[in-house]
């Protein structure tokens, strides 16, 4: 017997899922929802999102190499989805030096100083997103106006977006919903279209790459609220459906809130999540401040998830009551 | 809930049972089953007959072990046994077969049986009869339900759930009769009427002969399960049979149920109706560089080497040897390993497919608690297994595991889950009987 035989305890086989198949799989869900601002944007979108990921990526070898003096993580594939995201949430004629400023803090403070993928508590790319926001209110919200085959790079014509409309009361001005679906609207590269979202949120759902719970849950939370408001004053507050497809709702419902890392594990936990996203949202934007709370929402929320994580437990196998 | 579905591989289905020709060795280990190893009752330069009774158990959880062959003893040593452990073992230098002498050798079915309840489960105990499925029970412990309990069904576990494995279905379609007499007696011992053989439905052949030859046997019923595993669990059957759950920390039998796995029917029909003794078993080699994967007939303590050499070889690529399936079986640490009761199959992994990937973080994704046939939360019970937290461990019910693996398997970043589990159950275990004892 001259085989030298591994030694291990069972099971001896895997399934083959990777980190890695998961984040690529997000990212090819991702596709149609950026063809919608290349369309809509023009280049200037295409020219965002390649700086964002590559800073992302740029950013995480380096810190992961020189820093934290580990081996590089950057082929999982989670620094592109990363820099793909915090893209998405930002406008297309955002000045690049901002968006580098905001890859650093996404993948610097938000991901590798906990330690990498895995031990961050919140979710990078919103973190980005909202030290962007408040830093620079004024690049952070011109967003450009739609226009088909958009020709130009940076410049476009900016203007209001659904949520600044809702905010200001004049509801005859919010675009029609199939405006709002095919993302003929003004906002942030990646959150118009939600049409595009949904279609990248099914086929993530297919490969079971996410469930249910906490996209449905939080739409049909905001679904509901905003359903109640429209019922008690129709003069005030806009229609559910309006809410559900613009701003940033889709994007931070199917492809934000669900990244695993930041959010609750157990199914019911998942539930209670995304109804608490769906009422902080609608509180932000329907009485807030801000005209939208998606943001914010899912981060306050990532807070709130170990300790979600504490409390809902799975259904134990052959639980006995406590008598 | 829970539960895999794992690429069956069953590369050795239908392939008839081949026996394979006398080792010219055989090591005999006294400790084949679940409880305190047997006492050997020969020494070295004894001669023993096929079938004769060499070690007897070492009090009611233990078993009795019967020599495989006709020979002389050699020695008594200490081999590694399956598990990697060094234990006693009879070795015995192999001569043509002489039976001992009340075993009827003639295959002919006996359908009769008359004994009384404990005239049969006392036959079963004088056989040796275990769990034949890996666990290695003692069966007559099963048969004798604690007081108090009572047993109302007979689930005979034919569902084999591991990739890979066939002896049983191989067993059952061609042993089909003997398994239904071997269910009626174990029916009579537990004094219940009614049986139900449960079958994944990735064995129709076998689902479609048993439903025919039970015919006859209105008390027993064929149950098709959808493939799932681990269903062969016994609390995952008993839940997938009767639709009633063990409670935590109590023993099936509170549900009604008795489960106890095909191969052991069997075994139990040859050691009533023929007085044989658990001297061969049928073990299934198998493995995608095997040359002829197959079914196997062969006497208990041959070398697992021998196996292999009969089914074509080790092939140059091979780099583990498992006792049993992918998810459950014991990686073994040589091929001189002998064949004991439990081993039902012997499965060899080439030098892609055995070593382990690289560990990452934990991405919290979830994938083990969805998979857990216990609701478990294995992430968690890792965390705690890698602190030392073994009050905590308790609590979160480290207990409850069956070590089925589902864990592992579905990890995306590979964490060894079920490795710092089993380090956690066998800690709070110890903490457990601690305490009872103070």
């Amino acid at each position: 017997m001259e085989n030298k035989l591994y030694v291990s305890m069972s099971p001896h086989i895997h399934s083959g899922d990777s980190i890695s198949r998961k984040m690529w799989e997000v990212i090819i869900a991702l596709i149609p929802a950026l063809l919608v601002p290349l369309y809509f944007f023009g280049l200037g979108s295409i020219l965002v999102t390649s700086v964002s990921i590559a800073s992302c990526v740029v950013f995480e070898y380096l810190i992961g190499r020189f820093l934290l003096k580990q081996e590089a993580s950057i082929r999982d594939g989670s620094a592109i989805l990363t820099g793909l995201l915090l893209a998405f949430n930002l406008p297309s004629n955002l000045p690049l030096w901002i968006v580098v400023i905001g890859a650093l803090v996404a993948i610097g403070m938000a991901k590798m100083s906990f330690g990498g993928l895995g031990n961050n508590i919140f979710n990078p790319a919103l973190v980005g997103r909202v030290f962007l926001l408040i830093s620079f209110p004024q690049q952070m919200t011109s967003w450009p106006l739609p226009k088909a085959f958009n020709p130009d790079f940076m410049d476009a014509a900016t203007g209001a977006t659904p949520l600044s409309i809702m905010k200001s009361g004049h509801l005859e001005r919010l675009p029609d919903l199939q405006d709002l679906l095919i993302g003929n609207t003004g906002g942030s590269l990646g959150e118009i279209g939600a049409a595009a979202l949904i279609i990248g949120g099914l086929f993530l759902l297919i490969r079971k790459v996410i469930s249910w719970h906490i996209p449905l849950s939080i739409l049909l939370t905001v679904y509901v609220f905003t359903g109640v408001l429209r019922i008690a004053n129709p003069e005030l507050y806009a229609d559910p459906l309006s809410h559900l497809f613009s701003g940033g709702l889709m994007l931070g419902a199917v492809f934000m809130a669900t990244d695993y890392v930041t959010s609750p594990m157990v199914k019911k936990g998942q539930l209670i999540y995304g109804i608490g996203i769906g009422i902080i949202t609608v509180c932000i934007r329907v009485f807030g401040s801000y005209p939208e709370g998606v943001s914010f929402a899912i981060l306050l929320m990532n807070g709130v998830t170990p300790l979600i994580n504490a409390y809902c437990k799975p259904k134990r196998f052959g639980e006995v009551k406590k008598k | 809930m829970g539960g895999i579905h794992p690429p069956e591989n069953k590369i050795s289905a239908g392939k008839a049972i081949e026996q394979i020709p006398l080792p010219g060795q055989v090591t005999i280990l006294l400790n084949q089953h679940l409880g305190a190893p047997a006492i050997p009752l020969v020494q070295r330069g004894d001669r023993v007959k096929t079938g004769q009774l060499i070690a007897k158990a070492a009090g009611y959880v233990s078993a009795n072990i019967h020599s495989s062959v006709t020979g002389k003893v050699l020695k008594l040593d200490e081999v590694f046994d399956p598990g990697g452990y060094r234990r006693q073992a009879v070795i015995i230098e192999v001569e043509p077969d002489e039976w001992a002498e009340d075993i009827i050798l003639s295959t002919t079915l006996k359908r009769d049986c008359t004994l009384s309840p404990e005239e049969i489960i006392q036959k079963i105990q004088e056989g040796g009869v275990v769990g034949m499925g890996g666990a290695s029970f003692p069966t007559h412990v099963k048969l004798n339900p604690p007081p108090g309990s009572k047993p109302e069904v007979l689930i005979v576990n034919a569902v084999e759930c591991e990739p890979y494995l066939t002896s049983d279905h191989q067993l059952m379609l061609e042993k089909g009769m003997e398994i239904i007499v071997g269910t009626k007696i174990m029916m009579m011992a537990l004094k219940v009427n009614r049986a139900v053989i449960a079958i994944e439905n990735n064995k129709p052949d076998a689902i479609s002969l048993l439903e025919r030859l039970a015919i006859p046997y209105s008390q027993i019923e064929i149950m098709s399960l959808a493939v799932h595993y681990p269903q062969g669990g016994e609390k995952q059957l008993i839940e997938a049979v009767l639709d009633r759950r063990v409670p935590s920390g109590a023993l099936p039998v509170v549900t009604g149920a008795v489960v106890l796995n095909v191969g052991s029917v069997f075994a139990t029909y040859e050691a009533v109706q023929k007085n044989k003794p658990v001297i061969d078993r049928v073990v299934c080699v198998t493995g995608k560089s095997i040359k002829k994967p197959g079914n196997y007939l062969c006497r208990i303590g041959t070398s697992v080497q021998e196996l292999i050499d009969f089914a074509g070889g080790m092939p140059d690529t091979a780099a583990k040897v498992i006792s049993g399936g992918p998810m459950m079986g014991k990686a073994l640490v040589n091929s001189q390993i002998p064949v004991s009761k439990g081993t039902s199959g012997i499965l060899l992994m080439d030098s892609k497919e055995a070593p382990r990937q690289k560990v990452y973080n934990c991405i919290r994704c979830g994938n083990c608690i969805d998979a857990c046939p216990m609701g478990l939360e294995p992430y968690l019970l890792m965390n705690l297994s890698e602190l030392s937290e073994w009050e905590n461990m308790e609590k979160e019910r480290i207990m409850d595991c069956i070590e089925c693996g589902c864990c592992s398997y579905v990890c995306p970043s590979n964490r060894p889950l079920l490795d710092h589990l089993r380090v956690g159950k066998f800690k709070v275990g110890a903490m457990i009987r601690g305490r009872k004892n103070q």
